[in-house]
């Protein structure tokens, strides 16, 4: 089985129930966003996915992205079909700002399209993502003639994004690029330089790319601060806004890829290219960093996305294999999904998936606060959530993409490891979502670096303290959630002792805190995904429904009581410094 | 120009489909209810004249229980500009006969130029509802059409027959039936589903409507569930097996 039900009812608890939709549609601005509109939306989104997106997923894997001998980029059979019908049923607009065409949703709603979209096809998905990154950058930055040149067809999607930050030399380390800008007369800027990786560089599906290009101008400072960012279009755009001559941007080769075949993975070789200054020069990082929460989320989304499609997959096999016999079963043969361990990887997918779901959501709805709250205190502390929730949403949440689609796999035994299967392409397409868009580790020490040091520790105190008030209700729900009680108690306890040995040592010794980055982020990951789940199961318990509210205390108590316990046992990693990781040389390393 | 499309639900295909073996009538509950695809393409063929001349007005017009108004709302997020439904506890179980009187008579309440429909359904696969509207209306019948162009001077259509192809054409007021040549709709637009909240569905009843008494109507004498599956019957070759073979097919009839 390869097809795909969009996990609707689960979308639209969460939204009524667990992450507090209902108030979001009340900010102002978003009035006709109501919970009903959503949802029907959602349905006939998750339709879209279905059937029209799903069904192209296999294909894009099989045939890939290829560079034709004339220079041009051909996407697999069917993808050109599929993206029209895409811009014209318009689910990339539905978050972007009315002005330009969008549909002025909020960010929580585009959360959960993505997540359908990813579900069904993500090498497809990603060039509407990478679109609405740089649709993101023109939006806070740009002039207006600018964006009113290319927003509305970027809006609607007749044209696409890309972004180019990467180079051979420039990874992680962006600072380090070298493309060039030089400054015409006309106020245009010649562009010279090579990039790698390009995600959907080129391609068949739309007649204009709209390149994010960062480049650096002459004697620009060194590193991040000399970085400006600019619009490259393949086709010049005339006064008219018909497409003119075709500017110096070339598709040097595609990558070959473990996954994400439909995705044409570019080099592009710029060559006294024409580029328009977005913002001012040497501001370019910090368009970037507009972009980045945005971007990042939508990646932690690809790992939620990716993970519940192998879910579906791997729990429909469970039920078809035949194979041993299960304890006092009788017959001939019993299905695996009988054995405990099969259960346990089962319970461990839908469980940590649910958790993800809410955890993105969540960070969904802090991004629609940060913009749309009138309160200017509450949009400052929504953006600081937003800062802490978002590494933890594209770690944690693409960490766990890989993990869950592998129990996926390995559900399916040896057939999950035999391509006709289809298991394989999830696990081969997930893989990326943890490298791309600044690595997990990045993540980690953006974390650790960046965002435990707010307000001096006061953010992420406040977060913890936040989450810690979960208690009451809690111990007012009685027996059922006695042990969710105690095990989120003694979790919450050791992140707190983490989060206060972080803070301690940060100015001091940075390397340690770097060293403990990935365990604690974590920590935060396994924390916070049992907080949301501990809310879900108290809410459903007053939703009116009772297998629900069953269903949501099951998955609560098994995380908290089997999943959340990993945590703790990663304080010592987290605060053990980085004297080992140091004591042997790369010689000793070697053996 | 004003297009109505003859909408049905049904249950989705992708679904076992039962009989409520005690009336004899499909059980609703048994799958998800949609809009028969067949009608779906027929939509496509009417919003196509819409994209090509914005002036024309489609309407859905269904007939079915209380169900079938989601259908009716989704044909109006797809791109319908209204819709009717009629609706009627009467109705219930209703035959061919008089769901072609009803359907005619809601068309004449509604108003036309042009009616489209599926040439069968693909749950009753009787597909003879829309000649019996014709029929009742009086209007040329294009029938199990390939492809059809439709302007205000009227219909020019190609149908397929077994000896080849036929060019029909017919003056308006028409009704046309669609096939699986036909594309499959659009899917809903974003701005469509939000816009259709504010289209209008009419409700009509038997009273609204100007259709006599059925005179008779189909009776369902008895209904048997479909035996289950039995093992295939196998012929190992003694040298006798084309005659058993034969005897096979000519006592199932097969030959
Ligand atoms: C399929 C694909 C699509 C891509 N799409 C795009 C795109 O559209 N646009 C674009 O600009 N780029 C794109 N990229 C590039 C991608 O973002 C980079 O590959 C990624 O940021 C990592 O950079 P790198 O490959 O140079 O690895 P490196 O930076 O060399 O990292 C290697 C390892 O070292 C670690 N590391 C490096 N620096 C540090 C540090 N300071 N602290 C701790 N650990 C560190 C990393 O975590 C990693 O484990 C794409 C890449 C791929 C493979």
């Amino acid at each position: 089985m390869n097809d795909y039900r969009p996990p609707l009812d689960d979308i639209n608890f969460a939204l009524e129930h667990v992450i507090g939709y209902p108030e979001i549609a009340e900010l102002p601005g978003f009035e006709h966003a109501d919970l009903e509109s959503v949802t029907e939306l959602l349905a006939e989104c998750g339709g879209f996915a279905s059937e029209a997106m799903a069904p192209t997923n296999r294909q894009g894997d099989i045939q890939g992205s290829h560079l034709q001998s004339d220079g041009t980029v051909q996407t697999p059979d069917g993808f050109k079909k599929l993206y029209k019908q895409y811009v014209e049923a318009g689910w990339g607009t539905v978050p972007l700002p009315e002005e330009y065409g969008g549909g002025g949703f909020p960010r929580t709603v585009g959360v959960a399209i993505q997540e359908l979209m990813t579900s069904a096809n993500m090498a497809f998905s990603l060039c509407p993502l990478l679109t609405q990154g740089a649709i993101e950058a023109l939006l806070h930055y740009g002039d207006d003639e600018l964006k009113d040149r290319y927003l509305p067809k970027m809006v609607t999607g007749e044209w696409t994004g890309t972004m180019n930050l990467t180079e051979p030399q420039a990874g992680s380390d962006v600072g380090a690029l070298t493309t060039r800008a030089v400054r015409r007369e006309d106020g245009t800027y010649a562009i010279t330089g090579q990039k790698i990786f390009i995600t959907f560089g080129d391609h068949d599906m739309a007649e204009q790319i709209v390149h994010l290009v960062l480049a650096r101008t002459p004697g620009a400072p060194e590193g991040t601060r000399g970085i400006s960012c600019f619009i490259v279009p393949k086709f010049l755009v005339n006064e008219d806004g018909s497409l003119g001559e075709r500017n110096g941007v070339e598709t040097v080769s595609l990558e070959k890829k473990m996954g994400i075949h439909g995705s044409p993975t570019c080099v592009l070789s710029y060559e006294d290219a024409t580029g328009y200054l977005i913002g001012e020069e040497n501001r370019g990082m910090r368009i970037m960093f507009v972009m980045m929460n945005s971007a990042r989320l939508g990646v932690g989304v690809q790992g939620l996305g990716v993970a519940e499609r192998a879910y579906q997959q791997s729990l429909a096999y469970a039920q078809e294999r035949q194979q041993g016999l299960a304890i006092g079963a009788t017959g001939s043969s019993s299905p695996i999904i009988d054995f405990p361990d099969v259960r346990r990887m089962l319970l461990t997918q839908r469980a940590h998936i649910a958790a993800l779901r809410y955890l993105m959501l969540l960070d969904g709805s802090y991004v629609d606060r940060s913009t749309h709250d009138p309160d200017p205190a509450a949009r400052a502390r929504a953006e600081e959530i937003v800062g802490l929730l978002t590494p933890i949403c594209k770690s944690f949440g693409t960490d766990l993409g890989n993990e869950l689609t592998s129990l996926a796999l390995q559900i399916h035994g040896g057939m999950g490891f035999i391509e006709e299967t289809g298991a394989a392409q999830h696990m081969r397409d997930v893989r990326i979502t943890a490298i791309y868009e600044g690595t997990n580790g990045i993540q980690a020490a953006d974390l650790v670096g960046r965002k435990l040091g707010v307000r001096g520790g006061a953010s992420i105190m406040e977060f913890l303290s936040t989450m810690k008030e979960i208690d009451t209700a809690l111990s007012a729900a009685g027996e059922d959630f006695a042990s969710i009680r105690k095990e989120l108690a003694t979790q919450f306890d050791a992140l707190e002792e983490a989060t206060r040995w972080m803070l301690a040592n940060g100015q001091t010794d940075p390397n340690s805190v770097l060293a403990g980055s990935t365990p604690y982020l974590r920590m935060w990951g396994l924390c916070t995904g049992a907080w949301m789940l501990a809310r879900a199961a108290l809410a459903a318990q007053t939703a009116g429904d009772a297998t629900l509210a069953k269903n949501q205390l099951v998955l609560a108590r098994f995380y908290a009581e089997q999943l959340l316990p990993q945590s703790g046992s990663l304080l010592g990693a987290a605060t053990a410094g980085s004297a080992d990781l140091f004591a042997l040389d790369a010689a000793m390393l070697a053996g | 120009m004003k297009i109505v499309v003859l909408l049905k639900q049904v249950p989705d295909t992708a679904d076992e489909r039962k009989l409520d073996l005690d009336t004899g009538l499909q059980d609703r509950d048994a799958s998800d209810l949609v809009i028969d695809e067949i009608n779906e393409r027929a939509l496509e063929l009417a919003l196509r004249s819409k994209d090509a001349d914005k002036s024309t007005e489609v309407v859905v017009l269904s007939m079915g229980p209380d169900s079938a108004s989601t259908s009716v709302r989704k044909a109006l997020s797809i791109g319908a500009d209204a819709g009717v439904h009629v609706v009627d506890d009467g109705l219930a179980g209703a035959d061919a006969a008089r769901t072609a009187a009803v359907l005619a008579a809601a068309l004449k309440n509604v108003g036309f130029d042009v009616v489209i429909a599926g040439n069968e359904a693909t749950d009753g696969r009787g597909g003879v509802v829309p000649a019996m509207i014709a029929e009742h209306l009086s209007l040329p019948l294009l029938g199990n059409l390939v492809s059809a162009e439709l302007s205000a001077d009227g219909v020019r259509a190609e149908r397929q027959v077994s000896a080849g192809t036929q060019s029909i054409s017919a003056p308006l007021p028409a009704l046309l039936t669609v096939t699986e040549s036909f594309d499959e709709a659009r899917f809903p637009n974003f701005k469509g589903i939000l816009s259709a909240k504010k289209k209008k569905i009419t409700v009509l009843t038997l009273a609204d409507l100007d259709v006599p008494a059925p005179s008779g109507r189909t009776t369902m004498v008895n209904t048997t569930e479909r035996p289950a599956r039995a093992a295939g019957v196998k012929l190992t070759d003694d040298g006798t097996s084309a005659t058993a073979l034969v005897e096979f097919l000519a006592s199932n009839r097969l030959i």
